[in-house]
């Protein structure tokens, strides 16, 4: 019997094409195990072969995802996969995205089961987990060699159509599914048992978690914006040359607050980004293609708005935690609601 | 974003990725043109690349004067 066939998806960086300067290359296809292909083909073993690499830029698949995910599936389908893989991607966001989005589309278009890993916070998860397999991986890339056996168990029991228990059973991220079987006490008892437990303080695994993705509610819309003081805010990490406060290129531990009284645009002398993960050329060029600010100064000077903050507030995006960076939302919002702004525009890169 | 939204300021995300907007929860959110370039295109003529920040701009100070009740999407 021959060996089964996977298909392998990776971005251009572990595919080794290049860095930044790749990320708007389309989806193309290479014969063969590539990067951390070498590694995830020693995980799965000698009855399976990765047969061919499937390899797209970041920002390409990013903002052309149905196209992308078309041709990805378009590609690899000559080569009649068994299983399908992406990644993992860890917290790279674009990476997760183009991972979740490719195996969702294979999944769909060719019927056959898929796999990627990520770390919890990648906003690629809650786009995909309600239709991939995907496993939990570290937040760095140098984790791999630990991260992959987790991605290969589960892409070989699925490929062996293997009965895959509950996430927790299988070490998968939970999809949102409920899954009827026997036990042999009833819901209330077990209830019972859970809240007993609760009282005591001792742990207790739940039989259905709720979603944990908080929502806030929209706050009310601006009344009069020609009486509105707007601020800018940005995750795209545009910060005066030289960067004095020493933002973080990537994991962000700090936002800054600058000074733009009086500037009518920010010009490529005096700013540039400092954000990681992003071709920088185009917002170095002209910072205000990420934090307009001529075009609200504009806006000010014929009445549109009352008057544009005289601060603006940055940090960096790329791959910074959740938690920082709800302190520094808050920190923001404090000093936004204390200066008497009435509405926001937050520009991401 | 969300912490500014929860203090009862309205805020709007112009995003390059509206999946991940979307995701992550911003209730107002207006597309942007590409990740390198949210509010810009450098294959424009400067004037016409001004215009379409301007209006994007617009846009965006639009969405903060509509009132919502869930996560919106405003496009063209």
């Amino acid at each position: 019997m021959g060996k089964y066939r996977v298909v392998h998806y990776l971005n251009q960086f572990f595919a080794e094409i290049g860095g930044e300067e790749k990320v708007n290359i389309p989806p193309l296809v290479k014969e063969g195990a590539i990067g951390p292909g070498r590694i995830l083909q020693q995980a799965l073993g000698e009855e399976w072969e990765i047969v061919a690499t499937v390899i797209c830029g970041d920002s390409y698949f990013a903002e052309n995802i149905e196209e992308a995910s078309a041709k990805v599936v378009e590609l690899i389908s000559s080569y009649q996969p068994d299983v399908f893989v992406a990644g993992p991607a860890f917290n790279a966001g674009r990476y997760g995205v183009a991972c979740g989005a490719s195996c969702s589309a294979v999944g769909k278009k060719l019927g056959i089961p898929v796999v990627t890993g990520m770390y919890k916070e990648n906003p690629g998860l809650d786009i995909y987990r309600k239709e991939v397999y995907i496993t939990p991986t570290s937040n760095s890339a140098r984790r791999m060699k630990d991260d992959i056996p987790a991605v290969a168990s589960l892409l070989r029991k699925l490929g062996l159509g293997q009965e895959i228990g509950s996430p927790q059973e299988e070490g998968y991220f939970p999809r949102g599914l409920r899954v009827n079987r026997f036990v042999d006490r009833t819901g209330a008892e077990r209830a019972v048992d859970m809240l007993l437990l609760k009282l005591k303080g001792e742990p207790f695994q739940t039989e259905y978690s709720m979603p944990t993705f908080e929502r806030i509610p929209p706050s009310p819309p601006i009344g009069d914006l020609r009486s509105a003081t707007i601020a800018l805010v940005t995750s795209g990490g545009i910060v005066p040359r030289g960067n004095p406060d020493r933002i973080e290129s990537a994991s962000a531990s700090k936002f800054a607050g600058y000074d733009i009284a009086g500037l009518d645009a920010l010009t490529p002398a005096a700013y540039e980004t400092v954000h990681g993960g992003y071709d920088p050329v185009y917002a170095n060029e002209d910072p205000d293609r990420v934090l307009p600010l001529d075009a609200m100064r504009a806006l000010e000077k014929d009445g549109t708005i009352g008057k544009l903050y005289d601060r603006y507030y940055v940090t960096v995006g790329n791959a910074t935690s959740v938690a920082n960076s709800e302190r520094f939302g808050k920190a923001i919002a404090a000093e936004l609601k204390s200066a008497g702004v009435g509405g926001v525009i937050l520009t991401s890169t | 974003m969300k912490e500014i939204d929860r203090a009862g300021l309205p805020v709007v995300h112009v995003a390059a990725i509206v999946p991940i907007s979307l995701a992550v929860g911003a209730n107002r959110i207006v597309p942007a043109v590409a990740i390198p370039h949210p509010l810009g295109n450098p294959a424009l003529p400067k004037d016409e690349e001004r215009q379409l920040r301007l209006n994007l701009v617009k846009k965006a100070l639009q969405a903060l004067q509509v009132e919502v009740e869930e996560q919106t999407v405003f496009e063209e």
